[in-house]
């Protein structure tokens, strides 16, 4: 399985691309979106809305199944993407495009506690027994 | 490989030969799609699609008493099995009413009937049907030597006389819920989808070569999960989810499958039935906000409140649709608004099915409600 080495991960199948300017894009990543299967519906964080890092702040849902989302950093979102909103399957044919919604991190330092490429592959290869 | 512990039907390796994501489904190791779901669902709306549902178990059913047993065991009357090859779906009722298994039974010419029942319920059926045998001259032979196969779509007559030709003079007039019987083969016009197709029972050994032909002709393969949207949309009741042993067929949308004419045919569950004054009933629920609805989600109403049986997203309508057991009183058309994640989410009170024939079956939908 491609998992790139340029993201950051999370144990909840999170992606997470840092920018120049500081700010962070989150997305689920192609495991996560192979697990769920057929994306239907995703509901984004409101721009401006602070998150909480390890809590909920979205779901995506499959025809099969509700998958919550984890807010990744404690931050505030800047953007949405009403574009996957629109257009769910995006999700299915590139997850690693797909971003769902982007982050002003409180704490620069806390990127430095998600997982790398390396370490979220152990956890995506012990979900394929 | 499949898991040790699980069941597998003849077809398993096929299954896996066509990168099928397989599931534990009742113990079964099932397919549950093989890439889209939503492409399988489109494929049986719009052409052909096959699913492979040797998991359900067959039983034949022989003997002087078998009809007279089977108007005893059954909420439907197998009475009305007038010609022979005929099929009736009917509900196996416990003596609260609870039901048991929903089931189809086929009439044979020779008087004896075939079943078809739940897979994740078979071992509670047959034992069931067993410890209900005396003093009934009946004996009962589960056909675990026996695949099915349901070719269904549009395209499903046109490829099964494709892949048998023999076949086509004896399902050319062949009616919904009929079958025939041809060389060691049992087809019957029944299904699950609300599309025309086949149900084809026959020898374990040749489903993998059936399957491979349909293949070769285009027939899309597809899984539990296509298969679940299907018979939403076709607003048809899933056992173990839109009802169970707990819950009346009266509550739960199947009050035409009783069968209460024939005031002498004591079936069991027909006094609790006769004396049930149901409180609810099993209606369609369109969502007109945003979100997708599912299972056991709570619904607020005038009346009361409700619950989700069964729901997930409609591709063929493009929104989200439910089954639902609301109070009794809420007419279709009225709004009700169901918690999802704790948000009320609106949605309209419809009758169903939703979809039949590869159309929406619903009134145009409002567009305002889309923000």
């Amino acid at each position: 399985m491609t998992i790139p080495s340029d993201l950051k991960y999370t144990e909840t199948h999170e992606w997470i691309k840092m920018h120049p300017d500081g700010s962070v894009s989150v997305g689920i990543t192609d495991h996560a979106q192979d697990l769920l299967g057929d994306m239907v519906f995703v509901e984004n964080p409101a721009p401006g809305q602070h998150l909480v890092a390890g809590k909920e702040c979205g779901v995506v849902e499959s025809v099969k199944a509700a998958s919550d989302i984890y807010a990744p950093l404690s931050g505030r979102v800047l953007a949405v993407n009403i574009d996957v909103e629109t257009s769910p399957e995006q999700i299915n044919t590139d997850a690693w495009g797909s971003w769902l919604f982007t982050l002003q991190p409180d704490d620069p330092a806390e990127i430095d506690s998600l997982l790398d490429a390396e370490a979220y592959r152990a956890i995506a290869e012990a979900d394929h027994h | 490989m499949p898991p040790i512990t699980l069941k597998t039907t003849a077809l398993n390796s096929v299954h896996r030969e066509l990168g099928a994501k397989m599931v534990d489904f009742g113990g079964w190791d099932m397919p549950l799609h093989y890439g889209s779901q939503l492409a399988e669902h489109a494929a049986v709306r719009q052409s052909a699609g096959m699913f492979d549902v040797s998991h359900m178990c067959i039983v034949d059913i022989t003997g002087n008493d078998a009809k007279n047993w089977l108007r005893h065991l059954l909420a439907n009357d197998v009475a009305r099995l007038a010609t022979p090859g005929r099929a009736l779906y009917s509900c196996m009722l416990n003596p609260t009413g609870g039901i048991i298994d929903d089931l189809i039974v086929y009439a044979n010419a020779d008087g004896s009937y075939r079943m078809v029942i739940n897979a994740g319920t078979t071992d509670k059926d047959l034992a069931w049907m067993q410890q209900h045998l005396a003093p009934y001259q009946v004996s009962l032979l589960p056909r675990r030597d026996l695949a099915m196969i349901a070719l269904q779509g549009p395209l499903a007559t046109e490829k099964l006389w494709q892949a048998a030709p023999g076949l086509q003079a004896l399902t050319s007039d062949l009616k919904p819920f009929h079958s025939i019987r041809w060389q060691d083969w049992f087809v019957a016009r029944t299904g699950y989808t609300g599309e025309d197709g086949f149900e084809i029972m026959l020898p374990a050994s040749a489903a993998a070569a059936l399957w491979r032909q349909l293949y070769a002709l285009d027939v899309q393969p597809a899984g539990l999960g296509a298969r679940d949207t299907l018979r939403l949309e076709a607003g048809m009741n899933l056992y173990g989810q839109d009802m169970d042993d707990t819950t009346s067929p009266l509550d739960s949308g199947l009050a035409w499958t009783v069968d209460l004419k024939d005031t002498s045919r004591q079936f069991i569950g027909r006094t609790a039935l006769e004396s049930h004054k149901p409180n609810y009933r099993l209606a369609g629920l369109l969502l007109l906000d945003k979100g997708v609805l599912r299972a056991h989600q709570p619904v607020d109403t005038e009346a009361g409140q409700g619950e989700i049986t069964s729901g997930s997203f409609s591709p063929t309508l493009q929104r989200s649709i439910a089954l639902a057991r609301l109070p009794k009183n809420i007419a279709d058309g009225a709004i009700v608004h169901v918690s999802v994640r704790n948000k009320p989410l609106a949605a309209k009170v419809v009758s169903y099915p939703f979809v039949r024939h590869g159309r929406s079956l619903l009134p145009p939908l409002p567009t305002s409600q889309e923000s």
